[in-house]
């Protein structure tokens, strides 16, 4: 049959020779090869005391970001959960509260916001979608654990650490 | 004067003994070193400095393992096969001379234990004999996979052995002695040795070594891929590590073997040449000898993590159509060259 | 002289149990167990030759086969043959015979004088072999042609199977 990709290649196995007979050829070969791989340099990392560093556009696990003053960015506008492909994404919102200014940018903010770890796929999709620059997967892995009611995150584990700028300019100086 | 003679003996087999142990020990941790050295990895390099410690936690974990005997298995068989394997390994390194000879005071120490004057005929015998503690094990297991991989080990054995004989008996022909420490004696220099006699006969040895010690590409009888571990499939805790552990023995000895019948043994270059005392040419040549074995323990690895397995009819067509005849053609071309280096030269 | 009692009472003793016990698979240890107190026999008549290779070749090889042949039939109760007393009967009478042969050759044979052999050395390699291609050069080749015959008869029967296949 003529083959479509005219790539056929028609393997020939000739009858082996006396010197392929009696192996001692190959068996030299092979031992040559084992050995130069004996001297090469090892490519592993020894993890616990060696650690890799991360690529630039590695995605982790997701953090919701603050602004400047330290108040919650997300205005839970729903778009990132619109464009998680694995839906892994909920949010619940509610109106800001007169004297909530300091706590959230926005006059609307997620009461709950959680991500199931387990169905997401760290496609970094919510971090295109959202227009207020709230959510970035800049973190670390996910680590592993037990239950599976676990791994989906609040925001006590998401929420960026609140860090106070005055003092940052302080250890400036 | 008697018991001077028979304590300095028991000495020495103590002493051979724990090398042969603490080989056999680390050899498991070289076998994983250089497994991972020709993976391009490390290897085990956690417990102490270079994993040197992994051995000690090896048999401390195969010690502490359930043992488990099987319900349908022959009880009194089966604890007799790892039993008969390693005591089989252990009483071959009798008859190696470690070096030459020791003056303490005004007493002369032989390096080795038993100069018998049939020593390669009693390493034969015993090695015939080792095959009876993978047999008894992989029968008495009542398992089908512990049956087929002691079948295999017999008659891979038995097959060998022919190749093995014949291709010594070729190197008899010249030393004309069977006793080893003689003929590691004649060997003196680097040209003395017998691989220049008889190179043909070093290379069917070496491989027919190989099946004894059921190695890669020959280890047919515990192959993972088909029988699932073979004789030992049943074995659990420490009597696998017996059979684990003989089997490492066996590779020590036969690397003896090697160095002592082909290599030269305890002789090295210019030994006579250097103006020592005779303990220390004794001491060098102790240190020469084991250098040797390494050398071909290393070896021994270095074929396993090259070498794919051999298949069992390949296994049989190269024991009985290609090393036997080859051997038995050694043993005329000997026969031929002496009979014409006697009469001419 | 006690070590020579205590050895052939281990051999008789292993003998028997060669004989007596049910299992064929412990029969076969036995025997080579009993093998090896043959070995010992040697060793204690100084022919060290004659000892290493019964071991090499009784203990190592042939009982080795004789295992892998029980162990591949996996003989038990169940697979036991009848046994008819036909059998039994004829059995009783062979083994008769066999003792009446056994007292004949007892009447004839002389008892040892206790007197050592002419050459207690003869059993070293050395001297076995000259013995064995001076004095006694024609026997031993005759003896080796016969076990020649005897393996291209074994390979021929082996072969018979595949060369009727080919024919027909």
């Amino acid at each position: 049959m003529q083959s479509l990709s005219n790539r056929k290649k028609v393997l020939e196995q000739k009858p082996m020779n006396f010197w392929e007979r009696m192996y001692l050829p190959a068996i030299a070969k092979g031992l040559s090869i084992t050995i130069k791989h004996f001297f090469k340099k090892n490519p592993t990392v020894k993890y616990p005391e060696q650690e890799r560093p991360y690529s630039k556009n590695f995605r982790g696990q997701h953090s919701l970001k603050r602004d400047e003053l330290g108040r919650e960015r997300c205005t839970a506008c729903g778009l990132c959960a619109l464009s998680c492909p694995a839906e892994a994404i909920t949010m619940t919102a509610a109106e800001r509260e007169k004297g909530e200014e300091h706590l959230y940018r926005e006059e609307k903010y997620a009461v709950v916001y959680e991500i199931n770890m387990l169905r997401c796929i760290f496609c970094g999709l919510c971090e295109e979608a959202c227009p207020k620059e709230a959510i970035y997967l800049d973190g670390k892995h996910v680590t592993a654990d037990y239950l599976r009611k676990d791994f989906i995150y609040g925001k006590d584990k998401l929420l960026e650490p609140k860090f106070d700028l005055t003092q940052l300019a302080s250890q400036n100086n | 004067m008697e018991t001077a003679f028979l304590l300095e003996k028991l000495i020495l087999v103590v002493v051979v003994f724990t090398v042969t142990l603490v080989i056999a020990m680390y050899s498991t941790l070289a076998e994983r070193k250089i497994a991972g050295f020709m993976q391009d990895r490390y290897g085990p390099d956690r417990a102490g400095l270079f994993g040197i410690l992994q051995p000690l936690c090896d048999g401390g974990k195969f010690f502490f393992k359930e043992e488990i005997i099987p319900a349908g298995a022959h009880k009194q068989l089966f604890v007799l096969g790892p039993t008969l394997a390693i005591i089989t390994a252990c009483i071959s390194s009798a008859v190696i001379p470690w070096g030459q000879t020791l003056t303490i005071g005004d007493r002369v120490i032989s390096l080795q234990v038993a100069d018998v004057n049939i020593g390669v005929l009693y390493i034969f015998g015993v090695i015939a004999l080792g095959v009876y503690g993978i047999m008894l094990g992989g029968w008495a297991s009542n398992n089908k996979f512990s049956l087929m991989g002691a079948i295999r080990a017999a008659s891979q054995s038995i097959s060998y052995e022919i190749g093995l004989g014949l291709s010594l008996i070729a190197l008899l022909m010249v030393t004309g002695t069977l006793s080893v420490g003689e003929i590691v004696a004649q060997q003196t220099g680097f040209l003395g040795w017998n691989i220049w006699v008889q190179p043909l006969g070093f290379l069917i040895f070496i491989t027919c070594a190989f099946a004894e010690c059921n190695r890669v590409p020959f280890d047919l009888p515990e192959c993972e891929t088909e029988l699932v571990g073979g004789y030992h499939t049943e074995y659990s805790s420490m009597k696998l590590g017996l059979y684990m552990f003989s089997e490492y023995i066996n590779m020590f000895v036969s690397s003896a073997l090697m160095a002592a019948l082909y290599f030269g043994g305890y002789n090295f270059p210019f030994m006579y040449d250097l103006g020592l005392s005779q303990n220390w040419i004794t001491i060098l040549g102790v240190i020469a000898f084991f250098i040797k074995i390494f050398a071909f323990i290393f070896f021994f690895m270095w074929v396993r993590w090259t070498l794919p397995r051999f298949r069992y009819d390949q296994l049989m067509n190269l024991g009985w159509k290609m090393l036997i005849p080859l051997a038995i053609a050694n043993i005329v071309l000997t026969g031929v060259i002496t009979i014409i280096k006697d009469t001419y030269f | 002289m006690t070590l020579f009692y205590f050895v052939a009472f281990l051999s008789i003793f292993f003998a028997l149990m060669t004989i007596f016990t049910k299992n064929p698979v412990h029969s076969v240890l036995y025997l080579v167990i009993t093998f090896f107190t043959f070995t010992v026999h040697y060793i204690l008549l100084n022919a060290q030759f004659l000892a290493v290779v019964n071991f090499i070749v009784y203990m190592g090889a042939i009982m080795v086969l004789f295992l892998f042949v029980l162990m591949l039939l996996n003989l038990n109760k169940e697979t036991e043959p009848m046994r008819s007393h036909v059998v039994k009967f004829m059995g009783a009478i062979a083994g008769m015979c066999l003792l009446i042969t056994f007292l004949g050759a007892f009447r004839v044979l002389e008892t040892d004088t206790g007197l050592v052999v002419a050459d207690p050395e003869i059993g070293l390699v050395k001297n076995l072999g000259k013995v064995l291609f001076k004095d006694f050069l024609l026997p031993f080749e005759i003896s080796s042609i016969l076990l020649l015959t005897a393996m291209v008869g074994a390979v021929l029967l082996a072969k018979k199977e595949t060369r009727v296949k080919q024919n027909g």
